[in-house]
């Protein structure tokens, strides 16, 4: 079955969120309804494939069983480095097996939602080490990985933030609330991806078949515009139906076509992912970078962690040209963003003013629609 | 520790300005991004002994001056 792809699960979805609703009316406890139904829906969407069923059993356990063995371990050791290393290495070893061997075609060890999943097993581990979780539950953890609305491709919320929404009671005023938002982003959601995704793609298909530059010019916006509208219109049905739940999964896009540098549209495209890498990976290198003095100025040094970032963002999305290209040139495209923020006295002089904002929007979104185009292999 | 926390900052702000307004908006005044929050809870680990992690901290808890200076010593 797939998720949020077939008349099937939203009949199921159905009958299943009404339990959910009443127990959110009647101001009732909410977390094992939601493991339960969790695991009913993650079930039927690996499907009739029991080597599936058998390798995401074993993906939760292991990565539960890491998030218990280090809090175990950091109560005894502390902050220690070489223990976290090797805990980062354990937790990411499932999806480099599973990307590597994918590229071999072997398809025994695809895990439902790995590549998302890998994003949260991390953030728990890399928050252990900060101290910052230390008496999680092996429950929690697996209910964390488990919830279903979000198992397949996110929006990726934090684990702290998710259990404080698992364990908060909610009145019923509050809960009837949520639940209004829930199904209006429901209903939007689906408007996005079934019928004006589901239109965007029409042109897409006949435009890359046409050759020639001008069908070519022409699929890179049609096809820019199907992608929006069909991962924020998955999202906003993945985030509408973990608000029936109870549970406030963050949002994943906030108007990104109206950008006016490429920062600013990684601050409203799929942000759940952007921010998880700002938080864990340029963040992180950025302190290191400083602490070992690396690098003369913070220029540099935001500029190497743009392109360090950005390309791991691309090899993440698939172990292919053109997804790394993808990284590799948003990384350009940040760098040079940053470089012209900091240093371009034409920039601090017009920054405010009208039409220089009008032509930096126009310009950044015939850069952002490149890097669809370069994104959707069309052109390679 | 107050004075500590200054030095560090004047240094990672470039500007001495934030001595003299301790409410001043960090970010608003182009004083603090999220470069420089990075430096100064590096700083703050390396010289002070005090870990702030970063996802720990929103945006609000570290634009001023005073703020900064709860924060670290709350720890």
């Amino acid at each position: 079955m797939t998720m949020y792809g077939e008349v099937g699960f939203f009949l199921l979805l159905l009958v299943l969120l009404l339990p959910a609703f009443l127990l959110g009316v009647f101001e009732k406890k909410r977390a094992l309804y939601i493991l339960l139904v969790s695991v009913f829906f993650d079930a039927a969407a690996i499907g009739r494939n029991p080597a599936g069923i058998v390798v995401f059993i074993l993906y939760v356990v292991w990565e539960t069983g890491i998030s218990q063995y280090y809090q175990r371990l950091y109560r005894k050791q502390g902050r220690n480095g070489r223990t976290y290393a090797a805990m980062l290495i354990l937790a990411l070893l499932p999806l480099v097996i599973s990307k590597v061997t994918g590229v071999f075609g072997y398809t025994f060890f695809q895990i439902l939602g790995i590549s998302y999943l890998t994003f949260k097993s991390l953030q728990v581990v890399i928050e252990i080490y900060d101290g910052l979780i230390k008496d999680m539950t092996p429950f929690q953890m697996a209910g964390f990985l488990l919830f279903f609305p979000t198992v397949t491709s996110g929006p990726i919320d934090r684990s702290r933030r998710y259990l404080g929404d698992l364990e908060k009671e909610l009145s019923r005023a509050e809960y009837l609330e949520m639940a209004g938002d829930g199904l209006e982003k429901l209903l939007l959601g689906a408007v996005y991806k079934f019928v004006i995704a589901a239109g965007c793609y029409h042109f897409v298909s006949v435009l890359a078949e046409e050759p020639g530059a001008g069908p070519m010019i022409g699929y890179m916006y049609a096809y820019g515009l199907y992608l929006f509208f069909d991962f924020a219109g998955y999202s906003l049905m993945a985030i509408g139906c973990s608000y029936f739940l109870g549970i406030r999964t963050p949002e994943n896009f906030n108007r990104p076509f109206q950008s006016k540098d490429i920062r600013e549209f990684w601050d409203r495209w799929h942000i759940s992912l952007s921010h998880w890498f700002r938080d864990f990976l340029f963040t992180r290198f950025v302190m290191q970078s400083a602490r070992h003095k690396w690098f003369k100025n913070r220029l540099t040094t935001a500029c190497v962690g743009f392109m360090i970032n950005m390309t791991v963002m691309g090899i993440w999305h698939g172990l292919t040209l053109y997804y790394i290209l993808y990284g590799v040139y948003h990384g350009v495209l940040l760098a040079a963003t940053e470089i012209r923020q900091k240093r371009s006295g034409f920039h601090k002089k017009h920054k405010k003013e009208k039409w220089y904002q009008v032509i930096s929007w126009a310009v950044t979104m015939q850069l952002v629609m490149f890097g669809f185009l370069l994104f959707s292999g069309h052109l390679l | 520790m107050e004075e500590r926390i200054l030095d560090i900052l004047e240094e990672i702000c470039e500007d001495d300005v934030i001595r003299e307004d301790k409410d001043l908006d960090l970010f608003e005044e182009g004083l603090l991004d999220s470069l420089g929050v990075a430096e100064l809870l590096v700083a703050v680990e390396d010289q002070l002994g005090k870990v702030i992690a970063i996802t720990e901290i929103e945006k609000e808890d570290v634009n001023t001056v005073n703020k900064i200076i709860a924060l670290v010593e709350s720890r």
